[in-house]
């Protein structure tokens, strides 16, 4: 067991995948001699060849075409967009093609491509460099989306998402590529999709989160707990499909609910899960849930970035909140 | 426009113009049973006829291989058919029957065989461009000296990603064939009112990509044509562009009145450039066939695409639940 940032369990995944299956392959922008743009890749052209891990040119939208038929052909392509910004283009062959094409041919014809792409705020830039606009994929029937939150999840969760069936798209909080380490078993070992993780078990209030803002909602656990108030965390993970259960049967237990994202607010997730909260458990609220999120601007630059990423403060503040209103 | 080529003697057997005329003829009267099923209001949302073009899928496939992979647009019936796709899974999926090749969910634009290598059928235009590519890709990863025709239309021409996938399927040297089929419209705006450079053979020469035009009337032509792009691909030497000069008869869609050509256009192109009526011409001039022979054709021909229109009225609709399903693989 060896200690690892999440950048370097990301490679050791992409490794281990590369290794066990002769169909992996990777491509993108920069993957291959120049290792990517943050490094995710560093080292496997050498390891597994320029015909496994190819230099792309600058193209989302192939990258994501031959993704799609490269994966509809058998191969388990792993492409990378350089930044979760650069995915717009990539939309039309996402939605149109890869989320559906198990459902136009009835399975006959499905596509196991896993799309990477760093993303949130966190490194001071601007826009498309930093946004989170992982709703407008949740949006999508047939697509995965999936977050890790640490580096043995993102080294388990990316594992599960290459040897999926179905196409997903994997968002890597690049705030947490290099903030800490972990001891990260390279087992092979998958976690599962389509669960959420709960990290902290509480009774008073439960946080649902993901990404880079589990490590800030962990933080305001613990100042909560010295103040009595047990949260119960919930690392979504997978933001599509969304694990219900869990989040519900942790929201009937504890009565109050907080969702902390980074994207804007206005049909953010966080609304999605406030409303499946409101239809199925409202008899076990305590309390209006509360949501704390970035705002509905434009993800601000350099010296604006900490006022808009919510922070633990923040969400100390909306637990508060709701624990002073029951 | 290319010159019509009949006055020359082809070196094409008997059996082979034959094929030639029945599967174009099928594809043409399949194409009117649609659209006679479409104005009974059985067929949903959106349906592109072939009717016109018959003579490139079916040169193209004449020249194909067992293996070999096809991915089109939305206008994809005739694609389907020249394959060797059941015409009933084709009309049944139209009327949106669980007998359809995607059992009633995918409807006219969204149809795939994985046994016959055809891999759509996709409504976005241009799209599937680079999933052409992606099929290529994998067939010279695995090393199977197959290729893949990654059709599109003179419309699609002007689309973005059709350019990156150009460079990318030179730069690896893929072994797909674009082919362009270059019916003169997208859907109402004339390819001269839309395309700056009208000659879309040349547009890979930026990427060095061959190109030629080929007279997409003449099924013999485009099988000839079809044959140098697949020993071009076959010899590892990338990719070939096939621009196919033909034209199509009905509108974009059923719901285009074509208000944007003159009858006339139309009736001289069916007149003077028919590619049923060339091989027909063939036939009866080499003495391959009697009147009486390419009726029997006809009579044949008429039974099938009946029988596939009864299938497509009968096969039960899809139950309720398949709106759940296949959306991920069942856990």
């Amino acid at each position: 067991m060896a200690e690892l940032t999440m950048i370097e369990a990301i490679r050791a995944a992409l490794f281990r995948a590369l290794t066990d299956d002769p169909d992996v392959i990777i491509f993108g922008e920069d993957v291959g001699i120049d290792g990517g743009v943050f490094r995710a890749t560093d080292g496997l052209i050498q390891r597994f060849g320029a015909s496994r891990v190819r230099d792309t040119p600058l193209s989302e939208t192939l990258i994501a075409g031959m993704a799609v038929g490269a994966a509809a052909h058998g191969l388990r392509p792993v492409a990378e967009i350089q930044f979760m910004g650069f995915i717009y283009p990539v939309l039309d062959q996402l939605a149109n093609h890869a989320s559906r094409l198990r459902n136009r041919t009835r399975g006959r014809l499905t596509c196991p491509m896993v799309l990477r792409a760093p993303f949130g705020g966190g490194i001071k830039a601007p826009e498309h460099h930093s946004e989170s606009t992982e709703a407008m994929l949740a949006h999508i029937p047939g697509l995965r989306v999936v977050v890790p939150s640490s580096p043995p999840r993102a080294y388990g969760l990316l594992l599960a998402a290459i040897r999926d069936p179905d196409p997903v798209v994997f968002l890597e909080p690049k705030r947490l590529y290099r903030s800490t380490s972990e001891e990260v078993e390279d087992d092979g070992e998958a976690l599962p999709l389509d669960k959420a993780f709960v990290l902290r078990e509480g009774e008073d209030v439960t946080i649902v989160t993901w990404g880079a803002m589990v490590a800030e909602a962990t933080e305001a656990a613990q100042q909560l707990a010295e103040t009595g108030v047990s949260v119960e965390l919930v690392d979504l993970a997978t933001l599509k499909p969304i694990d219900r259960a869990t989040i519900r049967s942790s929201v009937e237990k504890t009565g109050r609910c907080v969702v902390v994202h980074e994207a804007p607010l206005t049909a953010g997730l966080g609304a999605e899960i406030a409303a499946d909260l409101a239809e199925h458990c409202l008899t076990s609220l305590l309390a209006p849930i509360r949501r704390v999120t970035g705002y509905d601007t434009v993800m601000p630059y350099l010296r604006l970035e900490r006022h808009y990423l919510p922070n633990t403060a923040r969400i100390v503040e909306a637990v508060g909140g709701v624990m002073e209103f029951a | 426009m290319a010159v019509r080529k009949t006055s020359k003697k082809p070196n094409v057997s008997k059996d082979e113009l034959l094929a030639f005329y029945r599967e174009m003829l099928l594809i043409r009267r399949f194409e009117e049973k649609a659209g006679q099923l479409y104005g009974m209001g059985l067929i949903g949302g959106f349906c592109h006829l072939y009717i016109g073009q018959e003579a490139i899928v079916v040169g193209l496939e004449a020249a194909a291989d067992e293996g070999d992979k096809r991915i089109t647009s939305y206008r994809d019936h005739g694609h389907m058919l020249a394959c060797g796709m059941d015409p009933k899974g084709v009309m049944a999926e139209l009327t949106g029957r669980s007998g359809g090749y995607s059992g009633g969910k995918g409807g006219s634009m969204h149809m795939f065989s994985k046994e016959k290598h055809f891999y759509g059928g996709h409504g976005i235009v241009g799209a599937q461009v680079p999933l052409g590519a992606g099929l290529a890709f994998a067939d010279k990863y695995l090393g199977n000296d197959r290729v893949s025709f990654a059709y599109f239309g003179d419309g699609a021409a002007n689309q973005g990603q059709i350019y990156e996938t150009f460079n990318m399927a030179s730069l690896w040297k893929l072994p797909v064939i674009f082919v362009i089929e270059n019916n003169q419209y997208a859907m109402g705006t004339s390819l001269q009112r839309a395309s700056s450079s009208p000659e879309l053979w040349t547009r890979g020469a930026a990427f060095g990509i061959p190109g030629e035009s080929v007279d997409g009337m003449d099924v013999l032509a485009v099988k000839e044509a079809g044959e140098k792009a697949i020993a071009h691909c076959r010899a590892g030497k990338g990719p070939y562009i096939l621009e196919m000069k033909t034209y199509r008869y009905r509108g974009h869609s059923m719901s285009d009145p074509a208000k944007y050509r003159t009858r006339d256009e139309v009736q001289k192109v069916r007149d003077e450039r028919d590619a049923i009526e060339h091989v027909r011409e063939l036939l009866l001039q080499g003495k391959h066939a009697t009147e009486e022979d390419l009726k029997a054709i006809d009579k044949d021909i008429k039974v099938i695409v009946n029988e596939a229109a009864e299938f497509a009225k009968e096969s039960p609709e899809p139950a309720l639940e398949e709106l759940w399903t296949d959306i991920y693989a069942e856990a």
